[in-house]
């Protein structure tokens, strides 16, 4: 049996996360075939065709896939599921919106969010905020799965897997897509940033935030929160890092003004270097940090920034 | 129109979970339990839309143990109207999978025909974020999750959702199944005199066999441990000693 990949991608470029989902799906055996659902996005195809191992691509480029909307993305997969033992999406937005509606249309259970494959039917996935690891196991025929992409490395390229044009399916109709709000930036994404900078409560202000900004553009990082800095308005839901944000994993993690909850650490906390700047020597977060600076953020990071 | 809202019991967001010695679970005696705080956020929604005239009835819905019943009090002394207990184990360790409280709550669904059903995005214990998407495809309903903003006229609701790339405006049939986000409210505290009244707010018992669903799990735990614990590192005396361990120590700028 195969696998069939759902990609993540804005209609043009393909996400990181694909060729993270693409080294789960090696380990879960049999073929491997990536489904590029979207609104003219035959380039994106291309792109997936070229991943390390993907023995072919599907692509269906409808209007009605243009903006992800899950109720005729979740038919589409529904109506391929024959062919394929494992239905495999990352989590991200997309991923955790379809592939719950594709399991219950399948009949059978979500596995979330899976941090590592253990064999074809078993898998590891963080539970309680990531204090918690269980390992389970699938016994139903279809296994339907989302992708942690901050536990796989992403698969290389190399590959030049076949392109099949496929039709749309009839569209429920049930919803229908009005704006996107995205606010665009020349700094590398969130989940593929090799370093990442996040700003908490501390930074006082949407203003401040800018000294975050400085030192990312330093470095080339990404730039996060915490869910106080969000909820504050400091910073744009999107930056959010944590249990109910992304889960990021950076060669570098800087957290400047957080104090370290545990909803905050499981979205950082399997980053390979960690820095915490905090003007309390008792912040949770030093118990996690490589390196801890015990300092007024107002002062260490602009310092930081003429230092690099 | 009325507003079905499910509600799980779940660990307290600040109880420390510990892992039991026998890898079968995480140890929940003696641990306090609260509402997922996501459920919070849909009461409170719920009784905007209430306060603002939008719905007649609020009926919340817990699936689990006996003791759920607490949960089902906090969301009725907030301001819910009426609860239903779905009895399906008697230990709380025995957690119920999405797809068996979807089966349930679809079942409730038909009975009670709500125009709108709000669930939390995810439950902070398994952190499945699946109900409410198996919920919607198992009634072929439209679906918005991960909400921050509502609006309902007549047969549509056009609601915000916080996504990957930022936000994303979508416009949904009704009935619809909208599962919420943190950004979407405040949820209240409720008052003495409305944790009293809802002591007399009424509250039905079913059981999973009330709607022909076998809640068996389908996954198997096979175990669960504990991840392997970060050291804490050093505390440096500056930035430069900082800036020189970063590059000269750990390589990573
Ligand atoms: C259901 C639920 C889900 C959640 N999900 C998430 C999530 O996904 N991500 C997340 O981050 N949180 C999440 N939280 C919230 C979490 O519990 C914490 O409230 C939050 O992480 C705190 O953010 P913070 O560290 O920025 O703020 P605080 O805890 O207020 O810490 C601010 C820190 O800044 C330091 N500071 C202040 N001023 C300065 C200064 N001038 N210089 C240096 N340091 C300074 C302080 O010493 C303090 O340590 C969630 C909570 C719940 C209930
Ligand atoms: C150690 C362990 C490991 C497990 N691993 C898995 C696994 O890998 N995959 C899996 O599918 N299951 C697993 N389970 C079962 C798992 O507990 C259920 O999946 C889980 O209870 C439901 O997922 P969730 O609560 O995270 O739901 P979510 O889908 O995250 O919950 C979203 C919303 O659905 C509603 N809701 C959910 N449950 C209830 C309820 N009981 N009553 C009322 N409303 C409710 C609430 O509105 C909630 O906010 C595991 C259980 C244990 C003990």
């Amino acid at each position: 049996m195969a696998v069939l990949i759902l990609a993540d991608h804005d209609n043009e470029t393909l996400n990181d996360q694909t060729a993270k989902s693409v080294t789960a799906a090696k380990a879960m055996g049999g073929d491997i075939h990536i489904l590029c659902a979207g609104s003219g996005c035959s380039g994106v195809a291309a792109q997936a065709a070229k991943l390390d191992g993907v023995a072919k691509v599907l692509c269906a480029s409808d209007d009605a896939y243009g903006h992800d909307l899950a109720e005729p993305l979740a038919d589409l997969i529904v109506s391929l599921a024959g062919d394929y033992e494992h239905l495999v999406g990352g989590a991200t937005t997309t991923g955790k919106n379809v592939m719950p509606r594709v399991a219950a249309l399948l009949d059978t259970n979500m596995i979330s969010d899976i941090s590592a494959v253990e064999s074809p039917d078993t898998f590891e996935r963080p539970i309680y905020a990531g204090n918690a690891m269980a390992v389970v196991k699938c016994g139903d025929p279809k296994k339907v799965i989302t992708v942690r992409g901050a536990s796989f490395d992403a698969t290389g390229e190399g590959g030049s897997a076949a392109v099949e044009e496929i039709a749309a399916v009839a569209n429920p109709g049930l919803s229908e897509w009005v704006e996107d709000k995205v606010i665009s930036s020349d700094r590398p994404e969130l989940t593929s940033a090799k370093i990442v900078i996040s700003g908490g409560r501390g930074m006082g202000s949407k203003e401040n935030f800018e000294i975050i900004d400085k030192v990312a553009d330093k470095l080339g990082a990404a730039v996060g929160a915490s869910r106080a800095a969000v909820d504050s308005g400091y910073a744009p839901n999107d930056y959010q890092v944590g249990q109910t944000g992304k889960v990021v994993a950076p060669d570098l993690y800087i957290a400047v003004g957080i104090s370290g909850a545990i909803q905050h650490l499981a979205g950082m906390k399997d980053s390979k270097v960690i820095v915490a700047i905090n003007k309390d020597e008792e912040a949770p977060i030093f118990q996690v940090a490589d390196y801890g600076l015990v300092a007024d953020l107002f002062d260490a990071v602009p310092k930081l920034e003429a230092a690099l | 129109m009325k507003v079905l809202v499910p509600v799980k019991r779940v660990i307290d967001y600040n109880v420390k979970v510990r892992v039991k010695a026998d890898q079968s679970g995480v140890d929940l005696a003696n641990v306090k339990m609260s509402m997922n705080p996501f459920d919070e956020i849909s009461v409170e929604q719920a009784i905007r839309m209430k306060e603002a005239g939008q719905v007649e009835e609020i009926v919340v819905v817990s699936i689990g143990v006996t003791k759920n019943q607490e949960t089902l009090r906090t969301a009725l002394a907030m301001g819910a109207d009426r609860a239903i207990l779905v009895e399906a184990t008697d230990n709380a360790e025995n957690d119920i999978e999405p797809l068996a409280v979807a089966k349930i709550l679809k079942g409730i669904v038909e009975e009670e025909q709500p125009g709108l059903v709000l669930l939390g995005k995810q439950a902070i214990d398994n952190d499945a974020n699946a109900t409410g998407q198996m919920l919607s495809a198992l009634l072929g309903w439209s679906q918005a999750t991960f909400a921050s903003k509502v609006e309902i006229e007549g047969d549509k609701a056009t609601v915000t959702r916080e996504v990957d790339g930022g936000l994303q405006v979508i416009k949904v049939n009704m009935p619809a199944i909208v599962t919420v986000d943190l950004r979407l409210n405040e949820p209240r505290y409720a008052s003495l005199p409305n944790i009293m009244k809802a002591k007399k707010k009424p509250m039905d018992t079913k059981t999973p066999a009330d709607y022909g669903v076998d809640v068996t799990p389908r996954l198997v735990t096979v175990k669960v441990t504990e991840p392997p614990a970060r050291q804490a590192g050093v505390i440096v005396g500056s930035v430069e000693e900082l800036v020189d361990k970063l590059k000269n120590e750990a390589g990573v700028i």
